[in-house]
């Protein structure tokens, strides 16, 4: 009997938390029909957003893919003064306020900021493209990073020292041996941060400036549609990135490693 | 897990070597400090240029009081809430057996993949004017709770699974069969050894609360005094000019989120140890 409240009662709370308000998405945004869902989608407007919002993500995740996997092997396999500095200031964007993040880049690269010169130089931080990646690798920075470093611990380096005495090259060590080990947990780590700079609004939302058609990502486009009374086209594009959430939670069932290997 | 640290405190020989090994912690530190570290100490410096007096100032306020007090008393009552549904729910995933578990199993992370913005709007769509209920919370504290539940979801539960999962039912079979009753046995036996679990949980979704913007800008209303939390305020005052105004209020929430982090470091900490 107990079970079956609980059961009922957890079941429930999902379904008004979550089932009930996604699935309602999808049908405002399919209620007039397909058709009119694809035109609200498929105006310039529209598609240069989501056009920004993957090139965006093009760069700062394989960015944070990389640098992710040096730090992860930084932290695991060398130990240096200020290590347990490191590791906090890494799970930092994932406790941070995204508008703090926002506006930390703001004071940098801004007017009379230590690096608001580069504009005077003709680099262009801020409103434009660089400052917006520069906020999504911030924000996504730490997913790949928690995701190899357990694995990189349990793994261990006996492998790699015998490969190390019969004469392989750094290189060839972790071409053969270490990344084969990690790489279930560095493609679950990039599922995790492609959909978090996909999805970045505050960060992104502080340093873009939301100039129409230029520095307009999608979920930006999302808030500027609904407060411009365009209700299906904030309906349509939600349900495009909502689709793209989708597609993540399976990848990240498809790349989980641990459940497997326990 | 305590024999994995003497393994690294024995062999901190690194894959690379000694050469590679500084070239990795150079690559990675610089990297950090250009990403996370610059910025954030351009924050902590801005708001300390204008001086104390000028922080103490904008950060009294009282629209900025008022939205810090919001900000923590909601996300406190965000994070009790998870403590409660994500325990129960994670107890129904591992415990329980029903048609559709694995997709609702999967669906828990949906609040993780789903930009903000549109989980904001999606609340919005049921629980605003309009919704197919007929109940309207738009621009209340309820409907920032509410925001702040559905973004929080995923933190209690994936923390508290995976020791579910491991934690040997044996113990709980021997309670029972001594005569203990199911409250008693959650209360002694499953309860103690779920909590630091619990804890880190609700301290990573009490941190995400006391942040959040994308899921509460467009279902709160964000009234000064009644529904404003701290990170629209921020957004305003930056919108407004007042540079050092929206600073002073940033540098307490990356205050807040450092302590989190540190209590997060104590829980691990305190979990390590009952295993080993």
């Amino acid at each position: 009997m107990a079970r079956y409240a609980l059961r009922f009662g957890a079941l429930g709370y999902l379904a008004l938390l979550l089932f009930v308000p996604v699935g309602l998405v999808f049908y405002r945004a399919f209620e007039h029909g397909f058709g009119h869902a694809w035109e609200a989608v498929s105006t310039h407007q529209a598609v240069h957003a989501l056009e920004l919002t993957l090139l965006i993500a093009a760069i700062a995740v394989p960015a944070n893919t990389v640098f992710g996997i040096v730090l992860a092997l930084a932290l695991v396999r060398t130990r240096f003064p200020g290590r347990g500095l490191v590791n906090a200031i890494v799970d930092l964007p994932l406790a941070l306020s995204p508008v703090v993040v926002g506006l930390a880049l703001f004071l940098l690269y801004g007017r009379g900021g230590w690096l608001g010169g580069l504009a005077g130089h003709g680099v262009k931080i801020l409103f434009a493209l660089p400052g917006m990646v520069l906020a999504t690798m911030f924000v996504s920075l730490p997913f790949v990073v928690r995701e190899v470093v357990p694995v990189l611990r349990e793994i261990g380096t006996d492998q790699e020292q015998a490969a190390e005495t019969l004469g392989a090259s750094p290189l060839q060590i972790f071409r053969r041996i270490t990344f084969p080990a990690i790489r279930w947990a560095v493609a679950y780590g990039v599922v995790l941060t492609t959909a978090r700079a996909i999805g970045e609004f505050g960060a992104v939302s502080v340093v873009s400036g939301r100039i129409e058609g230029r520095t307009e990502t999608l979920p930006l486009y999302v808030q500027a549609q609904f407060e411009g009374f365009d209700t299906p086209g904030a309906y349509a594009a939600s349900v495009v990135l909502a689709l793209l959430a989708i597609a993540t939670v399976v990848g990240l069932r498809a790349f989980h490693p641990r459940e497997e290997t326990a | 897990m305590a024999a994995d640290a003497l393994a690294l405190e024995r062999a901190p020989r690194a894959v690379t070597g000694r050469a590679g090994g500084s070239l990795a912690r150079g690559v990675a530190t610089g990297y950090l400090s250009l990403v996370v570290l610059l910025p954030l100490a351009a924050l902590i410096w801005t708001s300390r240029a204008s001086g104390l007096g000028t922080f103490w100032e904008q950060a009294t306020r009282p629209e900025a009081v008022a939205a810090l007090k919001l900000t923590l008393g909601v996300a406190a009552v965000c994070a009790l809430l998870n403590a409660v549904a994500g325990t129960a729910i994670a107890w129904t995933l591992v415990r329980d057996r029903f048609p559709g578990k694995g997709v609702v199993d999967a669906l828990i992370d949906l609040p993780f993949a789903l930009p903000t913005i549109v989980a904001g709007l999606t609340l919005l769509a049921l629980y605003g004017s309009g919704g197919p209920f007929g109940i309207d919370v738009a621009f209340t504290r309820s409907a920032l709770l509410l925001a702040l539940l559905f973004v929080t979801l995923p933190f209690v539960v994936r923390a508290v699974q995976p020791v579910l999962l491991e934690l040997d039912s044996e113990m709980e079979e021997a309670a029972a069969s001594l005569g203990a009753r199911p409250l008693a046995v959650f209360r002694r036996i499953v309860f103690p050894n779920l909590l630091p679990a619990i804890l880190s949980g609700v301290a990573l979704a009490f941190a995400r609360a006391v942040g959040e913007f994308g899921a509460v800008v467009l279902i709160s209303g964000n009234l000064p005094f009644k529904t404003e939390v701290a990170s629209v305020y921020i957004f305003g005052q930056l919108q407004s000019g007042n540079e050092s105004g929206a600073a002073a209020v940033s540098v307490l929430l990356l205050v807040i989120s450092l302590a989190v982090l540190l209590a997060i470091g104590a829980f691990r900490r305190w979990r390590t140890r009952h295993d080993g």
